[in-house]
C-alpha cells in the first residue's frame, strides 16, 4: 500500500536523529556554561547573587519544560522578535539544563569538607582562587557520574521540542507516521534509537559511579 | 506587533482552566496511586521475587528510563491501535504515565529496600515469618519512608510530564492554555497562567505528600 520500505523509515529516522544529537549537545554545552555561572553565584558570598540564582533554579525546576518551550516560542514572538523553533528550543533547553546542572554541581561542591575552604582561606586565597585550585578539582571527581546521568534527561527532553515544531527524531516520527500509516513500526524504531542514544550514557554513569567510588574509598 | 500584557483577557476562560486543573489533578492522583503500586511490585520482583521474571522487569525498567515520555505516549496512543488495542486519549495517557512512573518508582523503591539492615531480615526470620510476610510487615514501610522525598520529586516530574498528554487531546492545563491562545491570541498570558498553575499544583502536591507521610509513617524510624 505504502511505497515506504522499513529501510526508508529507519533511514529517515536516522537522518532526523542528527538533529536530536546536535540539539542535545548544544543544550548540554550551553547548560554547562550557565550552570557554572549559576554555581558560582549560588555559592558566592553576595546574598543577592545567591537569592537570584535560587529564584532562577526554582523557576526552571518548578515548572514543566513544555511550558518553558511555549513561553519562549510564543512569548518572545509577541514581543516582536521572530523566534524560529530551533532558537526557542535551544534557549529553553539551555536554561532548563543549566538549572538542573547547577543544583547537581552545588551538591558536589558542598560535599567537599569545610576544612578545605578554611585551609585555602587561611592561605589568603580569594573566592575564585579557592574554587579554581582547591574546590572544583575535587568536586569535579564527584560530579562526573551524576552529570553523565543527567545527560540522559537532556536527550529525552529534546523530544519535547517537536511540539513547537523543531524537526528532530520525534517530529520526524510523527511526519513519517502521517505518510506511512505505520505508527507501531515508526514509534517503535524511534524508541529504539532513543534507547541506543541513552542507554550507553546511563550505563557509563553507573560504571563511573562505581569506579570513582572505589578510588575515593582508597584515599 | 508589540502588545502589552493583558491578563484580564483570560478572565472569560477561567472555566477552561478550571477543567484543565481538574484533569491534571485527576491524572496525577490516579497515576500516582497505580504507578506506586506497580513500582512496589517491580521493586519486589527485582529484589526478592522469582528469578525467572527478574530479567524482564530489568528490561522494562531500562527501556522506559532510556526513552522519552513523548515517544512512549505516542507509541501507546497511535501505535497500539495498529495491533488491535485501541484506547481513548484519557486511558492512553493514564496507561503511558503509569508505565512510566512504574519504572522510575521501581528503581527508587528498590534503593529503599536494599538499604534495609540485615538484622531486620534475621529478626523476622527468627519470628518464623515467611519471605512475603517479612516484605509486607517489616521491609516495605521503612523502605518507603527512606525514599519518600525522592518519590515525591518523581511524582512532581510525572505531573509536569502530564503536560505532554495535551498532545493527544487530553484536556489538561496545557490543553486549556493552547485552546485559549488559539482563541484570543494571548499566548504569553495563557502560558504564564498555565505555568503558575503548575507551580501552585507542584507546591500543593509536595505538601500533600508530606501530610501523607505523616499518616503512613506515624512513628519515626528507629534503625537507620
Amino acid at each position: 500500500m505504502s511505497p515506504f520500505t522499513t529501510w526508508d523509515i529507519v533511514r529517515n529516522l536516522l537522518l532526523a536523529t542528527q538533529w536530536t544529537v546536535l540539539l542535545s549537545l548544544i543544550a548540554f554545552a550551553g547548560g554547562a556554561v550557565v550552570a557554572l555561572a549559576a554555581l558560582l553565584a549560588r555559592t558566592s558570598r553576595n546574598r543577592w547573587a545567591r537569592r537570584g540564582t535560587v529564584f532562577y533554579i526554582e523557576l526552571f525546576q518548578g515548572t514543566p519544560l513544555l511550558m518553558q518551550l511555549f513561553l519562549f516560542f510564543f512569548g518572545l514572538s509577541l514581543l516582536g522578535l521572530n523566534v524560529p523553533p530551533w532558537l526557542a528550543a535551544a534557549v529553553a533547553l539551555i536554561l532548563w539544563t543549566g538549572a538542573f546542572l547547577a543544583e547537581i554541581w552545588r551538591g558536589c561542591v558542598e560535599a567537599i569538607p569545610r576544612g578545605q575552604w578554611e585551609a585555602s582561606a587561611s592561605l589568603a586565597q580569594s573566592y575564585f582562587e579557592q574554587m579554581r585550585y582547591v574546590i572544583l578539582p575535587q568536586a569535579l571527581r564527584i560530579a562526573v557520574p551524576p552529570t553523565v546521568g543527567f545527560s540522559v534527561q537532556v536527550v529525552k527532553a529534546t523530544a519535547l521540542t517537536s511540539i513547537i515544531g523543531f524537526v528532530e527524531l520525534s517530529k520526524a516520527s510523527t511526519m513519517i507516521t502521517n505518510a506511512t500509516f505505520q505508527p507501531f513500526v515508526v514509534y517503535g524504531f524511534a524508541a529504539l534509537i532513543y534507547f541506543a542514544l541513552c542507554w550507553p550514557l546511563s550505563k557509563s554513569s553507573q560504571l563511573l559511579e562505581r569506579k570513582l567510588n572505589v578510588a575515593h574509598r582508597r584515599h | 506587533m508589540a502588545v502589552g500584557l493583558d491578563f484580564g483577557a483570560l478572565a472569560d476562560y477561567a472555566p477552561v482552566f478550571a477543567k484543565g486543573v481538574a484533569v491534571t489533578c485527576e491524572l496525577t492522583l490516579v497515576v500516582g496511586g497505580l504507578g506506586l503500586a506497580l513500582g512496589i511490585l517491580c521493586a519486589w520482583v527485582r529484589t526478592q521475587g522469582p528469578r525467572v521474571i527478574r530479567p524482564f522487569v530489568s528490561i522494562y525498567v531500562e527501556l522506559i528510563r532510556n526513552t522519552p515520555f513523548l515517544i512512549q505516549l505516542f507509541f501507546i496512543f497511535f501505535g497500539l491501535p495498529a495491533v488491535g488495542v485501541s484506547l481513548g486519549e484519557m486511558e492512553a495517557a493514564i496507561l503511558a504515565m503509569v508505565v512510566n512512573l512504574g519504572a522510575y518508582a521501581c528503581e527508587i523503591i528498590r534503593a529503599g529496600i536494599e538499604a534495609t539492615p540485615r538484622g531486620q531480615y534475621e529478626a523476622s526470620a527468627s519470628l518464623a515469618m515467611s519471605r512475603l510476610q517479612t516484605f509486607r510487615y517489616v521491609v516495605l514501610r521503612p523502605a518507603l519512608q527512606r525514599i519518600w522525598p525522592a518519590l515525591t520529586s518523581q511524582l512532581v516530574i510525572v505531573m509536569f510530564g502530564s503536560a505532554v498528554c495535551s498532545q493527544i487531546a487530553v484536556e489538561d492545563i496545557t490543553f486549556a492554555a493552547n485552546f485559549i491562545q488559539s482563541r484570543n491570541f494571548r499566548a504569553f498570558e495563557a502560558y504564564i497562567a498555565a505555568t503558575l498553575l503548575y507551580l501552585a499544583l507542584a507546591l500543593l502536591l509536595r505538601q500533600g505528600m508530606r501530610m501523607l507521610a505523616l499518616v503512613l509513617f506515624p512513628r519515626r524510624r528507629a534503625v537507620r
